[in-house]
This record gives C-alpha cells, sequence and structure tokens, in this order.
C-alpha cells in the first residue's frame, strides 16, 4: 500500500497554488502589452480560461489526459474524477493523494490555453474565443498531455523527456498561437510594427508573478519534497536569470540600450527554455540553456516575424514555441543521470540518440497541434466568426466585448 | 494667423500625423479629451446595471498656422482622419489674434513656424 508522504503532498498543493497565480500573472504581462482599450479583454480572456479549464478538467479533461485509454488519448473512466481519490495514484505519484496530483496538472491545463491568448490579442470575438479555448484544451491538449505524460503515452514511451511540459505546455502552445496568428490575421492598422505598450509596469509585475509561478510549475514537477525539487528549483532560477540578462545585453549590444520590456521577455524566455530541463540538466546546462535562448528567440522575434509579416500580437509563438523548442533541444544536449537517475543521459553526456528522440517528440507535437488547431480555428470561424468588426476592433474589445472600461480620464 | 482645433479618432492620430508632415506643418499639440456627437457614446455595465450615454475617448489638435497654410492643414487633416462614419470628428478654424515665441520674444507669423 502507498503511504501519503506529508511533506510531498504539502509541496504539491504549494506548488498547485503557485502554477494557479501564473494565469493571473500571464494577463497582467499580455494586459500591459496591449493597447489601453483592450486591457480587459486580456484580463478576462485569461480569468475565463481559469474558470471554465478547471470545471472542464474535472468533469472530463483530467481523465482524457491521464486517465487509462490507448497510447494517443485516455478515455473516461475518471471523467467527474470518479475514481480519482485521496489515495496515490503510485503510476504517477506514489506519496501524494491522486486529487493532488491531479489538481496540480489542472493548473497546467488552464495556463497552456491561456498563453495562445497573445497571438490573438486584440481582435477575437469573446462568444468564440470560448468555444475554440474548450475544444483545443479538449482536442489538442488532453491528447498531447496523453501522449507526453500518461501511462502508455505514445511519445512517453519513446523515451522523451519532459520535466515540467516544455511539449505538453510551450511547443504545444506556441505552435497553436502560430496557427491562430495566421488565420485570424492581422490587426487593423499593423504594419510589421507593435503597437505601443500601454502598461510596461503591469508586464513586469506579470513577468514577476510568472518567475514566482514558475517555481511550483517546475520544482512542483518533482511531484515530491525532495533534492530533485531542489535542482529544479535552483535550474529554474539560473536559466531565467541568465536569459533576463542574456536579452538586456543583446539590445545593448544591437541596438544601443538595454530596455525593462527585453529583460522581462527574455526572463519569461528562459522559464520556457528550463521547462523540459529543470529536473535533468544541473546548473552549468541551466546557464547555457538560458543565455542562449533569449538568442533564438530575439531572432524569431525582432528578425522572423517582420521578415514574414504574421501578426503574432505579443510573441506568443516567438516565445514559447521557440523558447519551448531550445528547451526540448537542450534536454537532448545537457540531460545527465548524475541529476536524476529516472532520466536519462545527453549528447554531452555520451548519449547522442536522446537529442532524435527529443527531436521526434517535437516533431509530433508541432505536427499534431498544427493539423488540429487549424481544424478546429476553421470550424468555429465558420459557424460563429472568430473576428470582431472593425470597427469593435478600433473602439477596443473592453467596450464592444464586455461593456466596461479599464481607465477613466474624468474622474 | 489662424488656430486649427480639431478633434478626431484616436486611433487616426499617426495618419493624421504622417499627413501633416508631408504638407510641412510639423508643430502640433495633442490632448486627449473625451466626447460625444450625435451617437450619445457608448453603453457601460457596472455590476450589472447600464449606464448609457457615456463620453469616447477622442484627441484634440490644436495648430497654429500663417494663412498660406491653413487649407493644406485642413485638407490634411481631412485626408488622415476621414474613415467615412460616424465619429470621424470636426475641425474648428479660429482667427489668432497674437502668437510669441517664448525663447526669443518673437511675434506674430514669424514665431508661428
Amino acid at each position: 500500500m502507498d503511504q501519503i508522504n506529508s511533506g510531498d503532498t504539502a509541496w504539491v498543493l504549494v506548488s498547485s497554488a503557485l502554477v494557479m497565480l501564473m494565469t493571473p500573472g500571464l494577463a497582467f504581462f499580455y494586459g500591459g502589452m496591449v493597447r489601453r482599450k483592450n486591457i480587459l479583454g486580456v484580463l478576462m480572456q485569461c480569468f475565463t480560461i481559469l474558470c471554465i479549464i478547471s470545471l472542464q478538467w474535472v468533469l472530463f479533461g483530467y481523465s482524457l489526459s491521464f486517465g487509462p485509454g490507448n497510447p494517443f488519448i485516455g478515455g473516461l473512466d475518471w471523467a467527474g474524477l470518479k475514481g480519482v481519490g485521496l489515495e496515490p495514484y503510485a503510476d504517477y505519484s506514489a506519496t501524494i493523494p491522486h486529487q493532488a496530483f491531479m489538481i496540480f496538472q489542472a493548473m497546467f491545463a488552464v495556463i497552456t490555453p491561456a498563453l495562445i491568448i497573445g497571438a490573438f490579442a486584440e481582435r477575437m470575438k469573446f462568444s468564440s474565443f470560448i468555444v475554440f479555448s474548450l475544444l483545443w484544451a479538449t482536442f489538442v491538449y488532453a491528447p498531447i498531455c496523453h501522449m507526453v505524460w500518461g501511462v502508455g503515452g505514445w511519445v512517453r514511451s519513446m523515451g522523451a523527456l519532459d520535466f515540467a511540459g516544455g511539449t505538453v505546455v510551450h511547443i504545444n502552445a506556441g505552435i497553436a498561437a502560430l496557427v491562430t496568428a495566421l488565420f485570424i490575421g492581422k490587426r487593423v492598422g499593423y504594419e510589421n510594427k507593435s503597437f505601443p505598450i500601454h502598461n510596461l509596469p503591469f508586464t513586469v509585475l506579470g513577468a514577476a508573478l510568472l518567475w514566482f509561478g514558475w517555481f511550483g510549475f517546475n520544482a512542483g514537477s518533482a511531484l515530491a519534497a525532495n533534492g530533485l525539487a531542489a535542482n529544479a528549483f535552483v535550474t529554474t532560477n539560473t536559466a531565467t536569470a541568465a536569459a533576463g540578462l542574456s536579452w538586456a545585453l543583446l539590445e545593448w549590444k544591437l541596438s544601443g540600450k538595454p530596455t525593462m520590456f527585453g529583460m522581462a521577455t527574455g526572463a519569461v524566455a528562459g522559464l520556457v527554455a528550463i521547462t523540459p530541463a529543470a529536473g535533468f540538466v544541473n546548473v552549468c546546462g541551466a546557464i547555457i540553456i538560458g543565455l542562449l535562448v533569449s538568442v533564438f528567440c530575439f531572432i524569431a522575434v525582432g528578425i522572423l516575424k517582420p521578415k514574414f509579416g504574421y501578426d503574432d500580437s505579443l510573441d506568443a509563438f516567438g516565445v514559447h514555441c521557440v523558447g519551448g523548442a531550445w528547451g526540448a533541444i537542450a534536454t537532448g544536449l545537457f540531460a545527465t543521470k548524475s541529476v536524476n537517475s529516472a532520466g536519462a543521459d545527453g549528447f554531452f553526456y555520451g548519449n547522442p540518440a536522446q537529442l532524435i528522440i527529443q527531436l521526434k517528440a517535437v516533431a509530433v507535437t508541432v505536427i499534431y497541434t498544427f493539423v488540429v488547431t487549424a481544424i478546429i480555428f476553421k470550424v468555429v470561424d465558420m459557424i460563429m466568426g472568430m473576428r470582431v468588426t472593425s470597427e469593435d476592433e478600433v473602439m477596443g474589445l473592453d467596450l464592444t466585448q464586455h461593456h466596461e472600461r479599464a481607465y477613466t480620464i474624468l474622474e | 494667423m489662424k488656430l486649427i482645433i480639431a478633434i478626431i479618432q484616436p486611433h487616426r492620430l499617426e495618419e493624421v500625423k504622417k499627413e501633416l508632415y508631408s504638407v510641412d506643418v510639423n508643430l502640433i499639440t495633442v490632448t486627449e479629451v473625451l466626447g460625444h456627437g450625435r451617437q450619445k457614446g457608448v453603453d457601460e455595465f457596472y455590476r450589472g446595471s447600464k449606464e448609457s450615454g457615456n463620453l469616447l475617448r477622442k484627441i484634440q489638435l490644436e495648430i497654429a498656422v500663417n494663412e498660406n497654410f491653413v487649407e493644406p492643414t485642413i485638407k490634411a487633416i481631412i485626408k488622415g482622419a476621414r474613415t467615412g462614419k460616424i465619429g470621424d470628428g470636426k475641425i474648428f478654424v479660429l482667427d489668432l489674434p497674437r502668437c510669441i515665441r517664448i525663447r526669443t520674444g518673437d511675434e506674430g507669423p514669424q514665431a508661428i513656424g
């Protein structure tokens, strides 16, 4: 009989709360970046996902993601949390209540669709947004989650390493971001340069909350209060620090001045990149992962996006997909069994095969997510229309979708 | 000398500025204002209760020009600000009796540009 460990349980529950805070953190990170007429639209979308996916998860999302099923998706045996009780479920976590594992995973399921918001910000119709997000969580998140983390999942069986969700969360959301940005089209008046950020302090506050919450995301993914959690905590902080610094230095060198926005963006890119690697690499690996992720994301955001002309408004693809892909590949380079005996050695520790497995895991996620997200988008677009009218877009989502405004001029 | 006051849609400001630069009008003052014309603003909700007739954000431009710049300035503002929909705004042209440049004490037409 598996024994519940009180330290492990406490840590996973606290981590769940930390990860929950990331979604409002993300809301402020994104909300500060949009124009002032759209901030409530962004906050509302993040908050709506928090409400809707929390329900979807306990009703059927958790069962589809982690329940018994085939290699591609779980079944409905655990729908409504049937059989998901207070005893441990050893295949996932032998020392904490099954429901603690479930609610920890719920927060991941919440933040993943919320990340996509950055791509279609300032122009999606609220009703269509709800339908799209719910379908996406069900037909994209659940299968990818099951394939990578579920017992018997296809990608998991290949031996792919993904400590805390580089593929499941970041590449997944990042590719969906690219699809939605391409399909919904550019914002009115967008000409390959971003609109001015209306509240940079909000964005920095959001980035700080993300950094804080990410300790739960990564160190919590050890699912125990142990040395591995401490390793993940240390690598997370180290890679994030390196990435924030590296982005600011790049700007300093290339455009003359380091910016607050650049440093905050770099820190988030660092958090993304270390996510799959946090429990498999040591602190040297973390520093290299952090220093380089800013270079790759800087190129994606600053050079590729203007060149191809898609309007990924808040760089959900440029930061999460590019950073996530680098993290997944870097795990194949820098992973070492000296950190985590349950993991594997990477390229630099004498096991080049791991790199190939990591690349396969990335490819599976990219292809599946691209295709299914495209189908969901087109179906919802055909039935309900994804985009607000150009009049509503010009007036802003706050007033037209919610009949509210964030800031007053008088009083 | 005239003082031209224009009330425009906030999202047309960049276009209007571009048009003004193209006719060599480079000195403008911009203020954020609230107002509504015939369309009576927009409804808002506060925890379920509707509050109608709220004011919309607009941008007000003030531009002091010499006589030969009056028509080009008006044309530039219209070109940049017009969308053809209700709410595009208004232009007011006022006589300007005096204009003084603070730095030099210059007065009259040469103080404007």
